[in-house]
């Protein structure tokens, strides 16, 4: 396979012992290697344009020149780099003030959305809350199934007023599930919703009558750590047609190196707040900058 | 751009065309590469020429020689059979109802095996689509060995004189070497009754360079026969299936492209391309 971003560079600056400034053909050469490496790692052609532009020219400066090893030197400022862009700190979910608080989910198809609702129900719950799970996919076959099933291991309720596969407004059940909370004593509310795609305006449509109806606390986006430079589009759609305050990445128990993280957090500016790392409902963890980077970067 | 010489943005733009349809980094430079050379030797060539030649360059790529024939159809007493397998949420399922309903659509019988017993409500969603698309579902209970759901499935084929038999399996990570086992198990379980005419690796037009990574491995422990690219409804132009095929030679035999019973087509190479060079 490639070599890591680190052998790479390594080998790039071997000829350089410190000192000096680097030239503009070494700047060159290692912002080729970098180029390379963001790419495979699926970051987004455009984010590793302006991510270069901004390395490129912290790699002139005098903490490069004056480094005894400028190869480790410029790896520690794109791991910089790229830990600021994927956001530093670690968001929490910010809980209303008059429960419930309401989390709706969004993606893709596919992207793991029940699953997630599963999981970060069973994370509340871990954590003391009295969760509520909704099943407002009525559209997938066997979405709600799926739904009650999940809501079964987590051991958590499930709000599942109409069948799915096509029967019942989705809206509609979002809307009653925040008064069945309020009576019930749910102090959170996790909405799954359909699978859609960016280029479905009807179906962006129904995900922010969803949104309006039940005006959530927190929209989370979930996508798949595999995806590639769709993330641009696809992030962008789903920001326009609905709107999130932070993402869900997952399936990052595979070995996709999951660039879209940086992409999607550097074109939208929302953070990633949780990471999906398995099938099981315990496969779940709050997002860690720190780690992701090194992931992107394959160190 | 210029007419008679094309300048250094205009072939980064052609390379940034490639990369964002995910045809990957180097394979994209390859490909410029090959272009740029090709140009040379046939003297300057407008941009609209050179247009041309990439899209037959990307053309050649995918090799419209390639025989894409999806293998449904029964030997002597025994029905074809057709699994289907993929990493997570790629659409396996999806694509084993809408492919039951082309067969059912020209008069076949189909049996339908729910080889997924992991998943939440697996079973009742392919079962679902065995409603929807009029073939029966062979199942067992959540936990069940997947084998011998796929072997009950083969014989039920066989018992009824099916022609096709389709065995939906659970989505595994290639990375996790237990379940990519199970998987070999259940073809090799499933052998011991008939041959397996067709393993269709379900990819998500959406993955990226993962993708490659995905396929390498399934087609090592299962032996892929075609790949079935979904999703392509949307923005993405699964452009990783060019390195798919040229690395593993396993054509792309049909594409998904929507959710609904009828969205499935075969893979057509001229659309394609003409996807990724937006002139479609
Ligand atoms: N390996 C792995 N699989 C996951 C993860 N999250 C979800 N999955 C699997 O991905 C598949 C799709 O997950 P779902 O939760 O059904 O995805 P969804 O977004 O609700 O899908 P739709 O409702 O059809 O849009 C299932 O097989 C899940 O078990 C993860 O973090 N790791
Ligand atoms: N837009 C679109 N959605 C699709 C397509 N194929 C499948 N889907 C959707 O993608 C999601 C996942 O499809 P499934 O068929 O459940 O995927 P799977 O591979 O069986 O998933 P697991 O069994 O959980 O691994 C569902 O919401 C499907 O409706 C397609 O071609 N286009
Ligand atoms: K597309
Ligand atoms: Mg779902
Ligand atoms: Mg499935």
């Amino acid at each position: 396979m490639f070599e890591t971003l680190s052998d790479r560079l390594t080998s790039v600056f071997s000829s350089l012992r410190g000192k000096g400034r680097l030239s503009e053909e070494d700047i060159a050469t290692t912002a080729r290697e970098i180029r390379l490496a963001l790419l495979e790692a699926d970051v987004a052609l455009p984010v590793v344009r302006e991510f270069i532009a901004q390395v490129k020219e912290r790699a002139r400066g005098e903490e490069v020149s004056k480094a005894l090893n400028p190869a480790q030197q410029v790896i520690k400022i794109v791991n910089e780099e790229l830990i600021e862009i994927l956001g530093g700190q670690t968001r929490e979910i910010r809980f209303a003030k008059n429960p419930p608080t309401v989390i709706m989910l969004a993606g893709l198809q596919g992207a793991g959305k029940t699953t997630l609702a599963g999981k970060l129900a069973k994370w509340l719950a871990d954590q003391r809350n009295t969760p509520l799970l909704v099943a407002a996919d009525l559209q997938r076959p066997n979405a709600v199934t799926q739904l009650q099933v999940v809501g079964e291991r987590a051991n958590v309720p499930v709000f599942a007023p109409e069948p799915g596969n096509g029967v019942g407004d989705p809206v509609e059940v979002a809307r009653q599930s925040v008064e069945h909370a309020r009576r019930a004593n749910h102090n959170v509310v996790i909405i799954d919703t359909a699978g859609r795609l960016g280029v479905d305006a009807e179906m962006m449509r129904q995900a922010a009558d969803i949104r309006d109806a039940v005006r959530p606390d927190e929209i989370l986006f979930v996508v798949d750590a595999m995806i590639g430079q769709d993330a641009v589009n696809t992030a962008q759609a789903f920001l326009d047609g609905v709107g999130y305050d932070a993402v869900a990445l997952t399936k990052l128990d595979g070995d996709a190196r999951g660039g879209a993280a940086l992409s999607i957090r550097h074109i939208t500016g929302r953070p990633i707040m949780f990471a999906s790392t398995g099938e099981k409902l315990a496969d779940f963890d709050l997002f860690h900058p720190d780690r992701m980077a090194s992931r992107i970067l394959d160190m | 751009l210029s007419s008679d010489r094309l300048d250094e943005d205009a072939w980064e733009e052609i390379e940034d065309t490639l990369i964002t349809a995910d045809v990957g980094v180097t394979s994209a430079a390859q490909i410029v590469e090959g272009l740029r050379t090709k140009v040379k030797v046939l003297g300057s060539r407008t941009p609209d020429e050179v247009r041309g030649l990439l899209r037959q360059e990307l053309i050649a790529q995918i090799n419209p020689e390639l025989d894409r024939t999806v293998l449904t159809g029964p030997h002597g007493d025994r029905p074809a059979v057709v699994m289907v397998v993929g990493v997570n949420g790629t659409g396996k399922t999806t694509t084993t109802g809408k492919l039951a309903r082309v067969l059912v659509g020209d008069g076949r019988s189909v049996v339908l095996g729910a080889a997924d017993t992991f998943r939440a409500a697996a079973a009742d969603q392919l079962e679902t689509w065995g409603g929807r698309v009029g073939a029966p579902v062979v199942r067992k209970d959540e936990g069940a060995d997947p084998a011998s759901v796929a072997f009950d499935a083969v014989a039920r084929g066989i018992a009824d004189g099916a022609d096709t038999v389709i065995i939906d399996t659970a989505g595994r990570l290639h990375t996790k070497v237990g379940l990519m086992d199970e998987l070999g198990k259940v073809k090799r379980v499933v052998e011991k009754q008939s041959q397996v005419d067709e393993v269709l690796l379900v990819l998500d037009a959406t993955t990226g360079q993962n993708g490659l990574r995905q396929a390498r491995v399934f087609a090592e422990a299962v032996n892929v026969t075609g790949i079935v690219l979904t999703k392509l409804d949307g923005t993405a132009k699964g452009g990783i299936i060019i390195q798919v095929q040229r690395e593993l030679g396993v054509p792309v035999k049909l594409v998904g492209l929507g959710e609904g019973p009828d969205d499935l087509a075969p893979f057509d190479p001229e659309g394609f391309v003409d996807a990724i060079l937006g002139s479609d």
